[in-house]
């Protein structure tokens, strides 16, 4: 029976596909007829095996399954009959892929086919080969494909050409076998012949420097005069289009030529002439000719250097930028990418013309534009480049914002002449496009501006100004809401005025207001909230005149939903209520943030030390770097079952904590370690105590029996806490409560000639003793020698104490006579530190922290 | 390889034809579809032909009712893929006398040994419309 006479029912089930209505009807349908196909298949049924088979693509063309009809895939093709054979290859073409295992079966059949005396039978299978072949079948069936590539018919030919290109793909060894039978073909008359060799050369080339080699030496002029015979035919009705002999045959061609011209003068040279015949005479009024001249283009400009023909072709992309047609203009900026490696004058000339494209209405054509546009910019024209792109910025649409957006930051961050020229770009854009900005824009503008210390007043102020017009814009309010945090006295002093400003009036609720606004604006979200519940608190303590309403927009919070809200509120409002003392400290400005350490840190170099799920939010000490304090909360969270409240925003009030107890020290000094950036002493903190619960605790069955050594050390953070005078509300301020008292403590021993030995530290689990002692005759150094002493039932293992000094002291830390604590009072660790202060009589504290199994516990101060 | 796969919808986006050319999963080709279809039949007829989509550079034409879709690599000669897809309609056009949606529908395997004449394994094969068309006819005739 003749698979296509017996359509009848392949025709009902397409006609009933047609007809649903539904996707559920078809679905009804098509299991109908798989299940039809199955029972037919389990059967055997020899007669019917063609048009299931039919059916079967026809349901995978829709896209569902048809796994089940592989094997009558193999059948059909191991039948006799021609017409089986064809349906069965076409199957196996449609249905199977090269990474399943009923492939393998195949091989033999193909080996078979391949040699079969019927031509269109070597066809079909040398073409299923081409389109589907594995790696090992390829290894298998490569003599019988190179035998064929020398076949009498040229059908059988091209095919077999093109079946090399599988092969030689999927194995590349076998390059070598094909080259000479490759290049004969290039001799060929027949068109198709012609073209598939021409294929087949240049994938060759790409696959094996050899075969490039080989076919530069004898293959370019043979290749250059087909080119110009085919160019010159004649009017031949068959492969005529437009008026011009078969394009593809042209392009192909001319891809090659660009293969074996590229890196190599003297085949450069060989095809100048043809090439520019090409480019001057080729047609182009129809698609044709451009399609020609197109690839014409593309390889005279990657061809070794010839001035002649690359201003031909500049001309051509020049004609084809101004063409009314899109597809052209949308060919020429493509090229004009290519061609700006080439000639960056050149193409700057058209920069007008590229820059309406930016504009136009066409996605494809704004989309290659804009990335012409980027890699146009350079020193010289970026500010009017900037202007247009910013001004196109308000009226381009919503789908073309993310990518404009993104690409203008790119250009400032990248080319900004100055400071202020960047923080002026970089307002315009939030305020235009803010949610489509990335995060590490932002980030990276806070950065800038944290560094700009003469521009706080002046862009707090263009902030406060554009927040009035663009409240909806996230980022926009983000950085607002960090500026006025850290800069609000300078927006209502006016301080910094800069002369093209014009004064503005703000008063202190003025800039409160803003803040308000922006927690209760329904589009904020946790980031931005979190990020302004932080400027309150420093603004509280900036005006405080609008405490108490600060007080009251804070205060609400405390039962919302969200925790981080609700935690800040709560802690927030202590801070403000309870402790007045401590809280201008609290809230110092942030030290400058290092631009180096942030850029590098944005490229990925450093690796994120203490939490890798958003390394970015690490860059920012305003509070949103959640993450950074996540490490620590955890740690401190162990311990909050005894602590009266969990220790607050963590990380965050660590940093600030950090912040102000090394303040007073580098304001001296100005150099400080601590002054660079308070996430950085912290980061540097975690990084040297991360490491170290890594080599220690094995598993995390040790962490959780170390649990209980935690517990009780943290235990000692409050015992510490508790003889101070201040409350101990959260156990952060209660951690710095006891620097003080021990510089409260320490100041009387400066005056003492003999140095009393110290218990620095004590719990019912850990004392650690400091006995001093200046070596004579060098006034500026005291050793101190450290003595621990486990109180626990447990084995401390893998002790490590480190030590921390501002950057005018110099501590050496010896190495310590064991890592391993004995329980009970056992025996003990000592360790010898030796701190030589360059700057004699100046008061300094040390910061140690001390890591046993896991637990890292907190800071102390100590001076000289 | 310069064809990835070639797609024929018509304005409904219902696929009438799908040759692919790299492996891809049944999931995944539906979802290659459905997006595609999507983002080429909401562009008008003044927009150029090429949209790129993911990694592939999609040439499309228009035919009536029937959308054609080449998916191309990035460095192939676009206008060279339409000239391309009007060669193939073209051819189609000869053997079925002013082909359509129905055309295809019902002879999708006649579609696909044409197309199979045409490209294989992402390369074209053969320019020549009676070339591509003779073993067909020959086949017509035999049966």
């Amino acid at each position: 029976m003749n698979p296509f006479s017996s359509g009848t029912r392949l025709r009902d089930m397409i006609r009933a596909i047609r007809a649903c209505k539904t996707a559920a009807e078809e679905r009804a349908v098509v299991r109908k007829e798989c299940a039809a196909i199955r029972a037919s298949v389990s059967e055997n049924d020899q007669d019917y095996r063609h048009r299931n088979l039919a059916k079967l693509m026809f349901i995978h063309m829709l896209g569902y399954p048809t796994h089940f009809g592989q094997m009558e895939c193999l059948k059909l093709i191991a039948s006799a009959g021609f017409p089986e054979k064809r349906i069965g290859y076409l199957g196996l073409m449609l249905l199977l892929d090269e990474r399943q295992e009923v492939l393998m079966l195949v091989t033999n059949s193909l080996k078979q086919d391949l040699n079969h005396s019927n031509q269109y039978i070597v066809g079909l299978a040398l073409c299923a080969l081409g389109n589907i072949c594995s790696a090992e079948m390829a290894r298998d069936l490569a003599p019988e494909v190179e035998r064929l590539l020398q076949f009498r018919d040229p059908n059988i030919r091209k095919k077999a050409a093109l079946c090399s290109i599988r092969i030689i793909k999927k194995v590349p060894d076998l390059a070598e076998n094909f080259i000479n039978p490759a290049a004969t073909l290039l001799k060929e008359k027949h068109h198709g012949v012609l073209i598939t060799g021409v294929q087949l050369c240049t994938d060759l080339c790409k696959v094996s420097p050899e075969a490039l080699e080989y076919f530069r030496k004898k293959c370019t002029d043979g290749l250059v005069k087909v080119l110009k015979d085919v160019v010159n035919s004649p009017y031949a009705p068959e492969y005529d289009i437009a008026g011009i002999t078969d394009p593809f045959l042209h392009i192909k061609l001319l891809k090659l030529l660009r293969v074996l011209g590229q890196g190599d003068a003297d085949a450069s040279d060989c095809m100048n002439d043809i090439l520019a015949q090409v480019a001057t005479k080729t047609e182009s009024n129809k698609n044709a000719g451009n399609a020609i001249l197109y690839e014409c283009v593309e390889t005279i400009m990657s061809i070794e250097d010839n001035s002649g023909l690359r201003v031909l072709a500049i001309n051509i992309l020049g004609r084809f930028l101004s063409n009314r047609d899109n597809n052209i203009r949308y060919v020429a900026l493509n090229m004009l990418m290519k061609a700006i490696t080439v000639d960056a004058q050149a193409v700057q000339r058209h920069r007008a013309t590229i820059l309406e494209c930016v504009k136009d209405s066409d996605a494809s054509i704004r989309k290659r534009a804009l990335e012409l546009v980027y890699l146009l910019v350079n020193d010289s024209n970026v500010k009017p480049l900037t202007k247009e792109l910013i001004d196109y910025l308000e009226v381009s649409d919503q789908d073309f914002k993310g990518d404009l957006t993104a690409k203008i930051c790119s250009i400032v961050e990248k080319f900004s002449p100055e400071k202020i020229w960047y923080i002026d770009q970089m307002l315009k854009v939030l305020s235009e496009a803010g949610n489509f900005v990335k995060d590490e824009v932002w980030h990276a503008l806070i950065v800038v501006i944290s560094n700009a210390s003469d521009l706080h007043g002046y862009t707090v102020r263009s902030l406060y100004r554009a927040f009035q017009t663009s409240v909806e814009q996230e980022s926009l309010v983000r950085v607002t809401v960090w500026c006025i945090g850290e800069y609000g006295d300078m927006l209502v002093n006016n301080v910094g005025m800069l002369d093209k400003e014009e004064p503005i009036t703000v008063t202190e609720s003025d800039a409160v207001d803003v803040i308000e606004i922006a927690i209760k604006h329904h589009k904020s979200d946790l980031t931005t909230r979190a990020m302004a519940f932080i400027a309150l608190l420093k603004l509280s303590c900036r005006f405080p005149t609008c405490s108490q309403r600060i007080r009251d927009i804070i205060f609400p919070y405390k039962g919302n939903l969200v925790l981080e809200l609700q935690q800040r509120s709560i802690e927030f409002n202590s801070i403000i209520e309870k402790h007045q003392n401590i809280r201008s400290a609290l809230v110092e400005r942030m030290p400058v943030l290092d631009e180096a350490t942030y850029s590098g840190r944005r490229a990925g170099s450093l690796p994120a030390t203490v939490s890798t799920s958003n390394g970015a939010s690490l860059n920012l000490p305003n509070g949103v770097a959640k993450p950074t304090a996540a490490p620590l909360v955890d740690l401190l969270d162990l311990t909050s079952d005894d602590a009266p409240a969990p220790s607050s925003s963590g990380g965050d009030f660590l940093q600030d904590l950090l912040g102000v107890d090394l303040s007073p020290a580098s304001s001296q000094t100005g150099t400080s370690a601590a002054s660079k950036t308070g996430t950085d002493v912290l980061l540097d903190l975690l990084s040297i105590g991360t490491p170290s619960p890594v080599q220690s605790s094995s598993s995390t069955a040790d962490i959780l029996s170390s649990i209980q050594d935690n517990k009780t050390s943290v235990a000692t953070l409050e015992r510490l806490s508790s003889p101070s005078s201040h409350s101990a509300q959260a156990s952060s301020p209660a951690g710095a409560s006891p620097v003080m008292d021990l510089l409260d403590g320490f100041t009387p021993n400066l005056a003492m000639p003999v140095y009393p030995s110290v218990v620095a530290f004590e719990s019912s689990s850990l004392k650690i003793m400091f006995n001093f002692s200046k070596p004579p005759g060098n006034p500026q150094t005291t050793l101190i020698q450290a003595n621990f002493i486990n109180m626990s039932p447990h084995v401390y293992t893998d002790f490590i104490f480190q030590a921390a000094v501002p950057k005018f002291l110099q501590l050496h830390l010896d190495p310590a006579s064991s890592n391993t604590l004995p329980a009970s009072d056992n025996g003990s660790i000592t360790q010898s530190l030796r701190v030589t202060n360059s700057q004699h009589g100046k008061v300094s504290e040390l910061h140690f922290f001390i890591i046993y199994t896991f637990f890292p516990v907190l800071i102390l101060g100590f001076m000289t | 390889m310069g064809i990835r796969f070639i797609l024929m919808v018509n304005k409904q986006g219902q696929t009438r034809l799908a040759q692919y050319y790299e492996y891809l999963t049944l999931e995944e080709r539906r979802a290659l579809e459905g997006e595609i279809v999507r983002k080429c039949l909401a562009r008008n007829e003044q927009q150029c032909s090429f949209v790129e989509h993911r990694n592939y550079k999609i040439v499309y034409r228009r035919y009536a009712s029937l959308f054609f879709l080449v998916g191309v690599d990035n460095d192939e000669n676009e206008l060279a893929i339409l000239e391309f897809i009007h060669l193939l309609v073209e051819t189609m056009d000869r053997h079925f006398g002013n082909v359509c949606e129905l055309d295809i529908m019902f002879h999708l395997e006649k579609a696909h040994f044409m197309l199979e004449e045409m490209v294989m394994n992402g390369c074209i094969v053969e320019t020549s419309k009676s070339n591509i068309l003779s073993p067909i006819q020959l086949m017509d005739k035999t049966s």
